[in-house]
C-alpha cells in the first residue's frame, strides 16, 4: 500500500512541478536555518568533561571587605592567595587545584630565532588528572614538584610541534624568559568545549600552550595574565603575595561522589568562620560550590546572540511550515475530484488520509536532504564568523538524524491538516460536478 | 469596489485564508523585532569614543626578559616615536576603547563612603596622551607638565596620592548632575582628588555598559609594562608609520617583541565584529523570511484563481470589466494582509516583551509598525499581481465553456 502511495505522490509532484518544488524549498529552508542555529547551540553548550562534570566543583569565598553589598550577594570569583594555599593543603577533596593563566615568551631551541610568547597556566600538580588531559609523551609533575617548585614544564601537542617538529621532547629544556625549565610531558590533542576551568581566558578558547607549577611561577614571577580584583583601602604593593588582600585564584575540587558536596560546603563554612574569627573575612560566611554544568549555567557561557539565533530559526521555519500547509492544502483541493473517485471505488478515509500524510512525508524527506546540505552550507557560513567558538561548529552523527528526523516529523504536522480535508471529500457531490 | 461578496468567499475559505493570516502575522512579528535589532546593532557599531579614530596607531611591546628599569626605557621608545617623521604626537596610556586592557575604579563623593557613587573606566594617561587622542576639552584645562607621576612610584608607595583628574562629560553629569565639576572633589581611593578639566567624551575599554558609559583620567604615566603606545599620525601614513614604529620599538631593546600593532580604525571594525555579523544573519533572514511569504501568497491565489475561474467567467459575462476582476484579487490581499498585520504586530510586542527580559534590548518602538504594515502591504499586492493579472485575462466564453 505505502509503494501505491508513493507512486501517486510521484505522479501528483509531476503534474504540479511548480508547487512542489516550492514546498520542498520552503521545507529546506526552514529546517537548514534551524538546523544550522540549533547545531552551533548542540555544539556551545555541550558537557566539557562527560562523566566526571557532576563531581568537579568551582570553590568561591566570599573574602572581601564588609563593603555595602547585601550579605548572601554572589562572593568573588576567584580565591586569594592565602584561601586557595589553605584549602590545598588541607585536601579535603579527592583532588584539587589551585590555578591561573599567564603569557610567557618562549626561546626556540634554533639559535637566532625569534622568540615569541606562549599562553600559559600556572597550576598545582592535580590539573591533569583531575581534568583527563591525554598525554602523548611522558606525565605530568607531582605534589613533590609542587612543594620543590621544581624548574619543570607541560607544552601541548600544537607547542611540541611547533619547537621539537613533533618529536618526543621530554627531558628536554624549555627556555621560558630568563629560566630554563625541563620538559615532563606532552599532552596530546585536548579540546575541551567550554573552556570551563577558566572562563576567564576566553569562553570558548583554545588551551594553555604551556603548564608551569604554581608555586615555580610564584619564584620565577612568570607574568600574570587574568583577572585581579583586590580590596581595601590604600594601595597593595604586591598584590600576587600570600597575605595580599586580592583575589585571583581559580580554585578546583573533585569528590569521590557528587553526595559529598554537602561536606565539603560544610568545610567551606567553618573554614570562612575561621577566617572570620582571625579577623581576616569581614562578611557573614557565603561560600559557593559549583559544579560544571551549574558554573557554565550561571556563567551563563552560550552567548546570548547563539541562543536569539536559535529562537529566530525556529520561528522561520514555523513560517515555512505554515506556508507548506497553506500549499498542501491547495493542492488536496485541486485534487478533489480524484478523490472522489478514488472513494467511490472503494478507498476508505483512511486510505485517502494515509495517501496524503505519505505525500507530505516525502515533500519532507527531500525538504530534509536538500535542508541538510543547506545546514552544512550555514555552518560553513557561521565559521567564517570571528567569534573564538565558530571554529566548532560542525554536524556531528546525532545532528544529522536529528535533521532528517525533524524534516520528516515537521512535515506530518504540516501534512495532517490537508490529508484530514482530503478525507472529508464527498464523493458524490464530486463524481456529480464532473 | 463592494467589500461584501469577497467576505463572503472568504468565508467559504476559511482554513486557506486563516493559514495566509498566519503566515503574514508570523513574518510580521519576526522581521519586526529582527529590523529592530538590526538598528540597534548599528546604533552599537556607530558609538562615539570621542577620539580621533582615523589618526590614531596602537602599539604593545613585551619584554622576553626580566625588566629592570621599565620607565627609562618607555621614555626612550616615545623619543624614539616622538622623533619618526609624519608622527604628530605620540603617548602611553594603560588602556584604550575596544582594547584588551580593562581598568575599572569606583568613585565615590565622600571619604569611606560605603557604596561607591559610581563605576568607572579608570584611565591612567602619560604626557601629551589627551592631545594624542585628540579628546575635545570642554571646560577647566589639560594637565600640566609637572602633574604627571610614574606609575611605579605610585605602586611602590602604599599611600595613593593621586591630587587631580579629568572627567568626561557623562562622568561629570552623573556625579555633580545641574553644577559644574571643575574645582569639585571625588575619592578615588584615600584622599580627595581634584577635577580640573572636563572632555566632551572618552569611551570605556568596553563600551556600551548597561548602566553607563563612565571615565575618570588621571595624570599617570604607565611603563610600557603596564600599557601601550598611542600615536597620532598623518592618515595617509598610517600603514607605513604602523610598520616604522614597530621597527623602531624593537631597535631601543632588542629583547622586547611587538605583541599589537594596530590602526585603530581596524580595532573598532574588528570589535563589532560580532555586532556586524549578526545583523548581517538577521538580515538574510529577513529577506528569506519575506521570499518565501510572498510565494506562499502566490501558490494560494493561484490556487483560488483557478478555482474560482466559473465564478471569474460568469462575473465577466454580467458585464465585470478586467479591472475590477484585478482589483477583486488585490482587495481580498489587502484584506488578507491587513489582518495578517494586526495579529503580527501584536505578536512583534509580545516577542519584544521576551527579549527585553531574557536579552536587555530596549522596547520596539512605534515607527516599526507603519514601516512593517507598509513593507507587508507592499509584498503582498506584488505577490498578488501575476495571479490577479492571470485571472483578469480569463476571457468570459472560454471560461463558461471550460467550466
Amino acid at each position: 500500500m505505502f509503494r501505491y502511495y508513493l507512486d501517486l505522490a510521484l505522479r501528483s509532484f509531476q503534474r504540479s512541478k511548480a508547487l512542489t518544488v516550492l514546498m520542498v524549498l520552503a521545507v529546506a529552508l526552514g529546517i537548514g536555518a534551524s538546523m544550522t542555529t540549533l547545531t552551533v547551540f548542540h555544539v556551545l553548550s555541550a558537557d566539557p568533561i562527560p562523566g566526571k562534570s557532576e563531581r568537579l566543583f568551582y570553590v568561591q569565598l566570599d573574602a572581601s571587605e564588609r563593603g555595602g553589598l547585601a550579605p548572601g550577594a554572589e562572593p568573588l570569583e576567584q580565591l586569594s592567595r592565602f584561601d586557595a594555599e589553605t584549602l590545598l593543603r588541607d585536601k579535603r577533596g579527592a583532588r584539587q587545584v589551585m590555578m591561573t593563566g599567564g603569557r610567557v615568551a618562549l626561546q626556540p631551541p634554533e639559535r637566532d630565532a625569534k622568540p615569541f610568547f606562549a599562553t600559559a597556566r600556572y597550576t598545582s600538580a592535580d590539573f591533569f588528572p583531575m581534568f583527563d588531559t591525554p598525554w602523548r609523551f611522558g606525565h605530568g609533575w607531582d605534589a613533590n614538584d609542587d612543594e620543590a617548585a621544581a624548574r619543570v614544564a607541560v607544552i601541548s601537542e600544537e607547542m611540541n610541534q611547533k619547537l621539537f617538529g613533533g618529536a618526543d621532547s621530554t627531558g628536554r629544556m624549555l627556555r621560558v624568559g630568563d629560566n630554563e625549565l625541563r620538559i615532563v610531558g606532552v599532552l596530546a590533542h585536548w579540546r575541551p568545549v567550554p573552556h570551563f576551568y577558566d572562563l576567564i581566558q576566553g569562553r570558548y578558547s583554545d588551551i594553555e600552550q604551556v603548564y608551569v607549577p604554581f608555586t615555580t611561577l610564584l619564584v620565577l614571577k612568570l607574568p600574570i595574565v587574568g583577572s585581579l580584583s583586590c580590596w581595601g583601602n590604600g594601595n597593595t604593593p604586591d598584590r600576587r603575595a600570600l597575605n595580599a588582600p586580592c583575589a585571583w585564584i581559580q580554585y578546583w575540587v573533585e569528590l569521590a561522589t557528587p553526595a559529598q558536596a554537602g561536606a565539603y560546603r560544610q568545610y567551606l563554612v567553618d573554614h570562612s568562620e575561621q577566617q572570620r574569627a582571625a579577623g581576616r573575612f569581614e562578611r557573614p560566611s557565603n561560600p559557593r560550590l559549583r559544579n560544571v554544568g551549574d558554573w557554565l549555567a550561571f556563567k551563563k557561557v552560550v552567548p546570548g546572540d547563539v541562543r536569539l539565533q536559535v529562537w529566530l530559526a525556529f520561528g522561520f521555519l514555523l513560517v515555512c511550515l505554515t506556508n507548506t500547509v497553506g500549499l498542501l492544502l491547495a493542492k488536496c483541493l485541486k485534487r478533489a475530484p480524484e478523490i472522489g473517485v478514488r472513494r467511490a471505488l472503494g478507498a476508505t478515509r483512511r486510505a485517502i488520509f494515509a495517501q496524503f500524510l505519505v505525500e507530505a512525508g516525502a515533500i519532507g524527506i527531500a525538504g530534509g536532504v536538500l535542508g541538510l546540505g543547506l545546514a552544512g552550507l550555514g555552518l560553513w557560513g557561521v565559521r567564517q564568523n570571528p567569534a573564538s567558538y565558530a571554529q566548532l561548529a560542525h554536524l556531528d552523527l546525532p545532528m544529522l538524524a536529528t535533521t532528517l528526523l525533524l524534516a520528516l516529523a515537521a512535515s506530518l504536522v504540516a501534512g495532517l491538516l490537508p490529508a484530514w480535508r482530503a478525507c472529508q471529500v464527498t464523493p458524490a457531490i464530486q463524481l456529480k460536478s464532473q | 469596489m463592494d467589500i461584501r461578496p469577497i467576505l463572503s468567499t472568504l468565508r467559504r475559505h476559511k482554513t486557506a485564508a486563516a493559514l495566509i493570516v498566519i503566515e503574514i502575522a508570523l513574518t510580521c512579528a519576526i522581521v519586526s523585532n529582527a529590523v529592530f535589532v538590526i538598528g540597534n546593532r548599528v546604533e552599537r557599531m556607530d558609538t562615539p569614543t570621542g577620539m580621533v579614530e582615523a589618526e590614531l596607531l596602537h602599539l604593545r611591546v613585551a619584554s622576553i626578559a626580566r625588566v629592570e628599569n621599565a620607565d627609562a626605557t618607555t621614555a626612550q621608545d616615545l623619543a624614539v616615536l616622538r622623533g619618526l617623521p609624519g608622527v604628530k604626537s605620540a603617548a602611553i596610556v594603560n588602556q584604550l576603547p575596544f582594547g584588551a586592557n580593562s581598568s575599572d575604579t569606583s568613585i565615590n563623593l565622600l571619604p569611606n563612603q560605603p557604596q561607591p557613587t559610581v563605576s568607572a573606566a579608570f584611565y591612567l594617561t602619560g604626557e601629551g596622551a589627551l592631545e594624542t587622542m585628540g579628546l575635545r576639552l570642554l571646560e577647566g584645562r589639560h594637565f600640566a607638565a609637572e602633574e604627571f607621576r610614574a606609575q611605579s612610584e605610585l605602586e611602590h608607595d602604599a599611600q595613593v596620592k593621586l591630587p587631580i583628574a579629568m572627567l568626561d562629560r557623562a562622568t561629570a553629569a552623573r556625579l555633580f548632575p545641574g553644577q559644574s565639576a571643575v574645582g569639585q572633589s571625588i575619592y578615588l581611593f584615600d584622599g580627595p582628588t581634584r577635577v580640573v578639566g572636563i572632555v566632551e567624551r572618552l569611551a570605556p575599554p568596553q563600551p556600551l555598559q548597561a548602566d553607563g558609559d563612565y571615565g575618570v583620567i588621571l595624570p599617570v604615566r604607565p611603563s610600557y609594562r603596564q600599557g601601550s603606545y598611542l600615536l597620532r599620525v598623518d592618515p595617509a601614513q598610517r600603514d607605513e608609520l604602523l610598520k616604522a614604529a614597530a621597527t623602531a620599538l624593537e631597535g631601543v631593546d632588542s629583547r622586547r617583541v611587538v605583541t599589537d600593532k594596530d590602526r585603530f580604525d581596524q580595532m573598532r571594525h574588528s570589535y563589532f565584529q560580532q555586532d556586524r555579523w549578526m545583523a548581517g544573519l538577521l538580515v538574510a533572514v529577513c529577506v528569506l523570511l519575506l521570499v518565501v511569504t510572498a510565494f506562499g501568497i502566490v501558490g494560494l491565489a493561484s490556487f483560488w484563481v483557478q478555482q474560482r475561474t466559473r465564478m471569474i467567467g460568469v462575473r465577466r459575462a454580467l458585464g465585470a470589466s478586467r479591472g475590477q476582476i484585478l482589483r477583486y484579487f488585490q482587495t481580498e490581499n489587502l484584506l488578507l494582509t491587513s489582518i495578517g498585520i494586526v495579529l503580527g504586530m501584536a505578536g512583534a510586542f509580545a516577542i519584544n516583551q521576551l527579549l527585553m527580559t531574557h536579552y536587555e534590548l530596549p522596547r520596539l518602538p512605534w515607527v516599526v509598525l507603519p514601516i512593517g504594515a507598509l513593507v507587508l502591504w507592499g509584498l503582498g499586492q506584488v505577490a498578488v499581481l501575476g495571479p490577479a493579472l492571470r485571472a483578469a485575462a480569463l476571457p468570459p466564453v472560454v471560461v463558461m465553456r471550460g467550466a
